[in-house]
């Protein structure tokens, strides 16, 4: 078991035949992920890494039988690459691109909710579940299949809590990370829900940072519903009130979205927090015993 | 990306609310001459900054006499306008709006922001108008009205009439606010806002609405579709190194320690400043050099840290996922010979090719120094800028 994908998933790819979507999805062959084909507009019918194009989704949909997308396409057109994946009847969308307009997102999240599609991103490494398939653009030679859940709002942070629980060797069952922008077409507690209910996953890792407030919805949502051992880490706790870190969503603004605030929620709910996040295996090893 | 006020009242007037007739100059002659054009005899002359507070600090007056519309535009233009939102040096004028006087009898607050929890539009409206928002919802939550937008049928005038009975207005107030309301969502949807406020909204003695400040911020991920806006763009108003690093696609914020940081990746860019702090150091930025860390990027990265003269040593943390780090080290090394680093360099590499990097990074002969782990980095750059 993992949650959202496995190695059964068929898997296209829209902007398939662009710099992005080639490269990664050469790599995601290479790791073993189920790709049935991409996507692009005008170049249906020929063949690109061996897979069939197609010119639309739901071609490819009725083709291949493909559940999930991952899409790369240039900003300005992933709302109607969403839109496009979601009547298509795709199941899971991973939206990998940055920079997508917010606007554009409060009609893509919307439209995807009322069709009942689960999307992951924008803005973020994507999913993997470790051996099985690999959505995205994150290294799939750090990762260990194993017991341990780590969702995130950041790529490189994710990262570096793969290393570590692959160091310490107890592998991950499923990474999700979430994005950093504003509106995520999945949140923390989207993905908690999956992991508290996934046999394969033992412990939890919650990655947040500055900005929103996600991180103590999640806070609260864990002291209802998670049994299960869950470490957090919150990064900008040197952040600046009104700067944008980066992220589109990692500001703190009218003094909201503070990483205090998200470590005391968290705390609160019961949840080990470390304030290194060179300290993420180490505790996971506390809290679990193992 | 924010707006003058006088850029974001162009756009209320587009989108049909009241606003003063007012003339933004560059030179004390033209705001006399402004005076002059809009009639009348006061005015209101209102330094242009991005920041609040600017009131109280001095940048905006009730005038009477051209002679002290020249006073104060001779006073103000070519220099930096210090309020208590703006760092100690203040923020540049190199405009003053004049406009008409408004009569005030009640200050309203009218402000649209998205919200990430609802995903929404979501307006806020209140009776507390001309004194700082966060205060009153902080205090007084109670005063604060909401209405949310639904995406996929817009701001509905019943909602803006909510609002106003709520707020207490009555007879053509009634109308005049909902005009407000639909015309405010219509131009956040259609200009890509991120914020938008009217504070305050005044009631004029006639019993009139009219918005007497305008503060937009606008989404800077919507840029390529807003020309008209974007070309509002004022980078005066912003640090100079962050407006340079954006020109190599580099997100660099300046902080005030002693500690540069070159990173990959937005989150673990904040790890590291996160860590410096942890083991005693204070870091002077957050950088993050994105995926594609060229040696080309990595060189520009340096020349923005080292700008800083308070940086005394510098950390770079890359974590390579798909780029080998070997070919960043080659870059890190150009860099350094190229751009001539004087402070101490310290390296943690890891992911792909992490070790071949660090050996590329030993025999380079150069002040540079390999760290084993990202607690051990920390550790060795306090220690290089000479803290702890």
């Amino acid at each position: 078991m993992s949650i959202l994908i496995n190695k059964d998933t068929k898997v296209i790819c829209q902007g398939f035949t662009g710099a992005q979507g080639t490269f990664h999805s050469e790599q995601a062959i290479a790791y073993g992920t189920k790709m049935v084909g991409g996507v692009s507009p005008g170049k249906g019918g020929t063949e690109h890494l061996g897979l069939p194009v197609f010119n639309t989704v739901r071609d490819a949909v009725e083709a291949t039988g493909a559940e999930a997308t991952v899409i790369y396409v240039p900003a300005p057109f992933c709302k109607d690459a969403i839109i496009e994946a979601a009547d298509a009847g795709i199941q899971l969308i991973v939206c990998i691109t940055e920079g997508i307009p917010t606007i554009d997102m409060l009609y893509a999240k919307e439209y995807v909710d009322r069709k009942g599609v689960r999307m992951i991103g924008p803005n973020c490494p994507g999913v993997i579940t470790p051996d099985e398939c690999k959505i995205g653009i994150m290294p799939g030679h750090i990762h260990k299949k194993g017991k341990v859940g780590i969702v995130s709002r950041s790529g490189t942070l994710t990262y570096e809590a793969v290393k570590q629980t692959t160091d310490f060797g107890y592998g991950q069952s499923t990474c999700i990370g979430i994005g950093g922008d504003p509106i995520p077409g999945s949140n923390f507690i989207d993905i908690l829900a999956l992991l508290e209910k996934d046999p394969e996953t033992e412990a939890i890792v919650m990655i947040g940072e500055i900005g929103g407030t996600a991180e103590e919805e999640a806070a609260a949502y864990i002291k209802q519903n998670v049994s299960k051992p869950v470490v957090s880490y919150i990064a900008g706790v040197t952040a600046p009130p009104g700067k944008r870190m980066g992220h589109a969503g990692a500001i703190i603004s009218g003094g909201k979205g503070t990483a205090d605030d998200k470590f005391a929620a968290l705390e609160d709910a019961g949840v080990r927090t470390v304030r290194s996040l060179a300290e993420i295996g180490q505790a996971l090893k506390e809290v679990t015993g193992w | 990306m924010n707006l003058h006020e006088y850029q974001g009242k162009q756009l209320f007037a587009e989108y049909g609310l009241p606003v003063s007739k007012g003339i933004a100059c560059d030179t004390p002659k033209e705001a006399v001459d402004a005076a002059g054009e809009i009639g009348g005899d006061a005015w209101v002359v209102k330094a242009q900054v991005h920041a609040g507070g600017r009131g109280k600090a001095g940048g905006v007056k009730l005038v009477k006499s051209k002679d002290e519309i020249r006073e104060f535009a001779e006073k103000w233009l070519g220099q930096n306008l210090v309020t208590y939102q703006t760092d100690e040096n203040g923020q540049p004028v190199s405009k003053i709006l004049v406009e008409s006087l408004t009569d005030i009898d009640q200050e309203l607050y009218l402000g649209a922001v998205v919200d990430r929890g609802t995903r929404r539009i979501v307006f806020m409206a209140s009776t507390e108008g001309g004194v700082e928002i966060e205060k009153v919802a902080e205090e007084t939550p109670e005063k604060i009205l909401k209405a949310e937008v639904d995406p996929l049928v817009g701001a509905q005038p019943y909602q803006g009439r909510e609002l106003a009975f709520k707020l207490g207005l009555e007879g053509k107030q009634i109308g005049q606010f909902t005009k407000i309301f639909v015309g405010l969502a219509k131009l956040f949807e259609e200009c890509d806002l991120a914020l938008v406020e009217i504070n305050p909204l005044v009631i004029t003695p006639a019993g009139d609405l009219h918005c007497l400040d305008a503060k937009v911020g606008v989404d800077g991920n919507a840029l390529y579709r807003q020309k008209k806006i974007h070309e509002m763009h004022d980078p005066s108003q912003e640090d100079s190194r962050e407006a340079e690093a954006a020109k190599w696609e580099l997100n660099y914020v300046a902080l005030e320690g002693n500690i540069g940081c070159m990173v990959n990746g937005a989150g673990l860019a904040m790890g590291t400043m996160d860590i410096i702090k942890l083991s005693g150091g204070q870091p002077a930025n957050f950088l993050d050099v994105g995926g594609g860390a060229t040696k080309e990027r990595v060189s520009e990265a340096f020349k923005i840290i080292l700008s800083d003269s308070n940086v005394k040593a510098v950390l770079v943390n890359i974590f390579g996922g798909i780029v080998r780090c070997d070919m960043i080290a080659e870059g890190i090394i150009g860099a350094v010979k190229e751009v001539g680093v004087k402070v101490p360099v310290v390296v943690r590499l890891e992911g792909n090719n992490a070790e071949k990097g660090t050996q590329v990074l030993a025999e380079s002969g150069l002040n540079i120094i390999a760290a084993t782990s990202l607690s051990n980095a920390a550790e060795q750059v306090v220690k290089a800028a000479g803290g702890k």
